[in-house]
């Protein structure tokens, strides 16, 4: 069995559709600032940047809460 | 100091609140109602003869040495059972009484061998002793008779009576023809261990203590504990090592370094050799209990695998080099410094160890903020305990466990959810266990029959076996049955929790598709049997909860802590004994690494790396500016480094490569990277993809502190000096150092004062305090100066507890018709997290492979039979390890450890995580299992890497 990796962006993607998916309970509005909140307080800047660059490209894949919550994503310098 | 003798009272302490007082030769003493006279007599220092009893144990009654005179009563009773009473006058030494226990002694001399000189014990012998206190001078019987010491009789015939040594089990030996049947050692492993393994086998003179069915220890159920060999008052059950090398000579207080019960032990020594480890009656999380790891298996600290010197390479083909630390440390700190300068300063980072001592992760913390520059600092918590942290951070404010060891003895019904304390916890699960014995009502939440669910004397009322990854589903469950049934504690949500977070949560938890009935199908708990374990839990007085990482390792790990978090303030089951939210630490310093700043986002305290004004109280101490911005986690490390831009990581006790999930991802990143350090006792798997070897100290050689499962803060004292010739948290510093940022401490206790000037909840730790009572749970700071056994007293940290909504959300890992089988992964008694360690000891007698547990329709179905080699594959891996069929397991579950590194069971498991933490989902994977004849491809490769490793190892230079 060989080994087969997700993408960064594929990972980038899981990971913030689960936390949406967590956050969802709380209502769309809620959950995506509570998302962004998430994602600011434990994401590198690297994983922001990929993130939204993925959202950027048209964010494939994403959750309609993590394409709501990325414009309170903080942007790496 | 000299060789620590712990007074035996003789009998257990007394609880009563009621004092009655006596007389005792003429002294007055006042003691708790219901002591026994032989314990009332010990206050006064007055050591009454004894055998059989011993303040471990019930008294029994049994060897008639204690026996005493009461004015105006008839007879001699034991002073062992009869209890104190007002006003009587206890006369413990006469005519009578000396005349009577010298009979009683000669008659145990006659069956016991006069060997004192050559003896084990001598010198430690309570029998030998008693015969001194009772001036025993003449055996009137003599020595011919009927016996149980020689292997013939005195004309040659076969002695029937006669039982060879059992010298089975790898840490001590049996030896009946020194046993005088005092059934001390039955009654540890009853009362104290709670095994059930010992008996007496035949009656009056014909009785003899045996194992299990008298197979022997190591067949038998005996889990080697040491309780047994702790209660003999002779050398029946005798450490090896004291039979090899002789008896201690003074005692070092340590603590153990496995798991997070941390118990506190006697390091008995003989100059610098460790002659035995004996648990140490006042140690706060153990009082005087010690399970097989603790107890014996600390020889891997001087095991020929250890590595002593500094060993550097060019690439990791190469052969490992011996240098001196100097070189060691410059050749690190040169690559780490050319990987920042052409990659940036975020491509390096480290990991911090839960095996190490609080002093030493916070020195490897500090260098990566400090002297890397960067927040990409993670410890071996992400991969176990870390949705404990963000789950009651967010419901309580404070990640910790909420209560003391102690607290279950006040707990009416104790939940055990996704643990096996009698598999990673021990010593707590004798102290459950014991609970049990009491009357206390057991839930047990787990997929599989653990050694909780039925046992000796105890059996679980309702075992709720979930299909893993349905956690959440059961708990909200639970959450749905209390609340829709009205057996909320109301006064408690009104005056404790934030009201408004909980009618939002009532509104969501009632939705009936939370009701036991929807959901048991996804579950596989029937409906009427979590409908009355949660009435059980709701009404039975005191509900106490113990989880493990059958909580945490999942996707919703972090809900699933929330949803424990939420049931305890449902019901008001908080901020008093025996109640309370317990995460079961798995490693011994788990609390103390994430307490220690050690999580890329926060700094010592669990205060965020983004708040300027802790960022600034570390600047001003560390003369640094500290970045704001998050670092990496360990997942994130790997997959950056995968991907190409993280190139360099120091590593502190750990052996991801073995212990991470998705081995095969995690030794991709590795091998991606320019300069690996590892800091360690032996070359583990990790130390394959290394450049750097430093060195690292066992805890024999420590000189710190490790924080338990309860919050309670240690000492760790070294028995022997650095076989390294360096602490851990040196080499750290020099490294920092050497990095260009200097640092330097002149002790571990400085290190220890710098995190109590940080850190508010360890404000009044220091080593000083430690050494004088011993230990103390945190927050200990001027508004708790003796520390917080019970957390949330009088409220929560946060303030309010606040309900967090917990809706169910199955993971994306599914059985399916070419993976149908979940297997979920754990560990062992006798074995310890990666088994670096227990590997190298006489652990391997009880678990000497990783096995594969099945149940036997899913092995009919396989056409698998018992010991059979099977192949276990998953979507990412692959592996050959031998089947268990047992009922134990569920229908469509398989289990298996992660304790041996040829066994690979994290190549099965995946990279997919809890949601908040990125804590890995071991405990679900979708899996295929097969029967083979042949390594896996894995495997082989393994082999071939090993085996090319060895070859290197002969080049050592």
């Amino acid at each position: 069995m060989t080994a087969a990796f997700e993408t960064e962006t594929e990972t980038l993607t899981r990971m913030a559709n689960q936390i949406a998916g967590f956050f969802s309970a709380y209502g769309e509005a809620e959950a995506a600032a509570e998302t962004a909140t998430h994602i600011n307080a434990y994401w590198e800047s690297r994983m922001r940047r990929g993130l939204l660059a993925h959202v950027a490209a048209g964010g494939v894949g994403l959750s309609p809460i993590v394409l709501a919550a990325a414009v309170k994503i903080n942007r790496p310098a | 100091m000299t060789l620590l003798t712990e007074k035996d009272f003789g009998t257990p302490p007394a609880q009563s609140t009621k004092l009655v007082t006596l007389e005792i030769d003429g002294h007055t003493v006042t003691v708790p109602e219901g002591t026994s006279i032989m314990r009332a007599a010990m206050e006064l220092g007055t050591q009454i003869p004894k055998l059989c009893a011993t303040d471990m144990v019930k008294p029994f009654g049994s060897c008639r040495l204690c026996i005493v005179e009461i004015e105006g009563r008839k007879g001699t009773p034991a002073s062992c059972t009869t209890p104190v009473a007002e006003g009587i006058k206890v006369k413990t030494q006469s005519d009578r009484l000396l005349q009577l226990r010298r009979g009683v002694m000669e008659l145990y001399i006659s069956d016991h061998p006069l060997d004192c000189l050559t003896c084990a014990s001598n010198g430690d012998c309570e029998l030998q002793d008693m015969a001194g206190a009772v001036g025993l001078r003449e055996v009137r019987y003599g020595f011919e008779g009927k016996n149980h010491i020689a292997a013939r009789n005195t004309d040659s015939s076969v002695n029937a009576s006669y039982k060879p040594k059992d010298t089975t089990n790898p840490y001590f030996t049996f030896d009946p023809a020194k046993c005088i049947v005092c059934l001390r050692c039955v009654r540890a492993c009853e009362e104290v261990q709670g095994t059930f393994a010992l008996t007496v086998d035949g009656r009056g003179f014909d009785g003899q203590i045996a194992a299990g069915m008298d197979e022997g220890f190591l067949a038998s159920e005996c889990v080697s504990c040491g309780a047994c060999v702790q209660a003999c008052p002779t050398a029946t059950l005798m450490e090896n090592t004291v039979i090899a090398r002789g008896q201690p000579e003074h005692t070092v207080l340590t603590t153990c370094a496995y798991c997070g019960v941390g118990c506190s032990f006697k390091a008995e020594m003989r100059g610098d050799e460790v002659i035995r480890m004996v648990p140490w009656k006042d140690g706060g999380a153990n009082e005087g209990h010690s399970c097989v790891k603790g107890r014996f298996a600390w020889g891997y600290a001087s095991h020929k695998d250890r590595i002593t010197t500094p060993m550097i390479r060019e690439r990791i083909t190469d052969p490992w080099r011996e240098v001196t630390w100097d070189e060691a440390i410059a050749h690190a700190a040169s690559r780490f410094k050319a990987i920042q300068a052409k990659y940036g300063k975020g491509a390096i980072g480290g990991i911090t160890s839960s095996r190490c001592t609080n002093e030493e992760v916070f020195a490897v913390q500090k260098m990566v903020r400090a002297a890397f520059g960067v927040n990409n600092v993670d410890t071996c918590a992400r991969v176990c305990h870390s949705p404990t942290g963000y789950g009651l951070s967010k419901t309580f404010g404070t990640s910790a466990g909420t209560q003391n060891f102690k607290s279950v003895d006040k707990a009416d019904v104790i939940m055990v959810v996704g643990a096996s304390p009698t598999d990673g916890h021990p010593v707590f699960a004798s102290r459950l266990k014991k609970r049990i014995r009491q009357g206390a009502r057991l839930i047990v939440i787990d997929p599989r029959a653990t050694g909780m669910v039925r046992s000796p004397h105890v059996e679980a009322v309702h075992h709720l076996a979930l299909l893993p990854g349905t956690n959440v589903a059961v708990i909200n469950a639970l959450a749905h049955v209390i609340l829709t049934e009205g057996l909320e504690n109301k006064a408690f949500i009104a005056e404790r929790c934030d009201t408004a977070e909980f009618a939002r949560w009532a509104d969501f938890i009632s939705d009936p598709r939370h009701a036991p009935e929807a959901v048991q199908d996804i579950t596989r708990v029937p409906a009427a049997e979590l409908r009355a374990a949660a009435r059980l839990y709701a009404t039975a007085g005191n509900g106490a909860i113990y989880y493990g990482l059958g909580v945490t390792e999942h996707s919703q790990g972090t809900t699933m802590v929330m949803g424990l978090a939420n049931l305890a303030m449902l019901t008001g089951n908080i901020g008093r004994e025996g109640v309370g939210v317990n995460p079961l630490r798995g490693q011994n310093n788990v609390q103390g690494s994430c307490d220690m700043g050690s999580f890329p986002h926060e700094l010592s305290g669990y205060r965020h790396i983004s708040d300027p004004s802790v960022r600034g109280l570390f600047e001003r101490d560390w003369n640094v500016t500290l970045d704001s911005d998050p670092g990496l986690r360990i997942p994130n490390m790997l997959a950056a480094a995968v991907d190409g831009s993280f190139k360099g990581l120091f590593v502190q006790g750990e052996d991801i490569a073995q212990s991470d999930p998705n081995t095969q991802h995690v030794t991709a990143g590795l091998a991606a990277m320019d300069c690996v350090v590892v800091q360690d006792l032996f070359l583990n798997e990790t130390a394959a993809y290394a450049h750097v070897f430093l060195p690292g100290t066992s805890f024999l050689e420590k000189d710190g502190t490790f924080t338990n499962a309860e919050r309670r803060i240690n000492r760790v004292r070294p028995v022997m000096a650095p076989k390294t010739g360096k602490h851990e948290w040196q080499a750290v510093a020099e490294l920092a150092s050497a990095m260009g940022y200097a640092m330097a401490y002149s002790s571990a206790a400085e290190i220890m004062d710098e995190i109590a000037r940080l850190t508010p909840g360890f404000a009044r730790v220091s080593f000083k305090m430690l050494d004088e009572r011993g230990s103390v749970q945190w927050p200990c700071n001027d508004a708790a100066p003796d520390g917080t056994p019970i957390m949330h007293v009088k409220g929560f940290v946060r303030g309010k507890g606040r309900f967090m909504l917990t809706d169910y959300v199955a993971t994306p890992e599914r059985a399916t018709g070419r993976f149908p089988l979940i297997l979920t992964t754990g560990r062992t008694l006798t074995q310890y997290n990666v088994g670096a360690q227990t590997r190298r000891t006489g652990n391997v007698a009880w678990h000497p492979e990783d096995i594969l547990e099945i149940h036997p329709h899913d092995a009919e179905l396989r056409g698998i039979s018992e010991g059979q080699l099977v192949s276990l594959s998953s979507r990412v891996g692959q592996t050959t390890l031998r089947a268990h069929i047992t009922e134990g397991i569920p229908v469509g579950v398989v289990y298996t450890t992660f304790h041996h590194p040829v066994t690979g069971a994290n190549v099965i498991t995946t990279d997919y995580s809890d949601w908040a933490t990125n804590c890995p989902e071991y405990k679900v994977t979708a899996v295929q299992v097969g029967l083979t004849n042949a390594a896996s491809d894995w495997q082989n490769q393994w082999t071939e890497h090993r085996a090319a490793s060895t070859r290197r190892e002969a080049r050592r230079q």
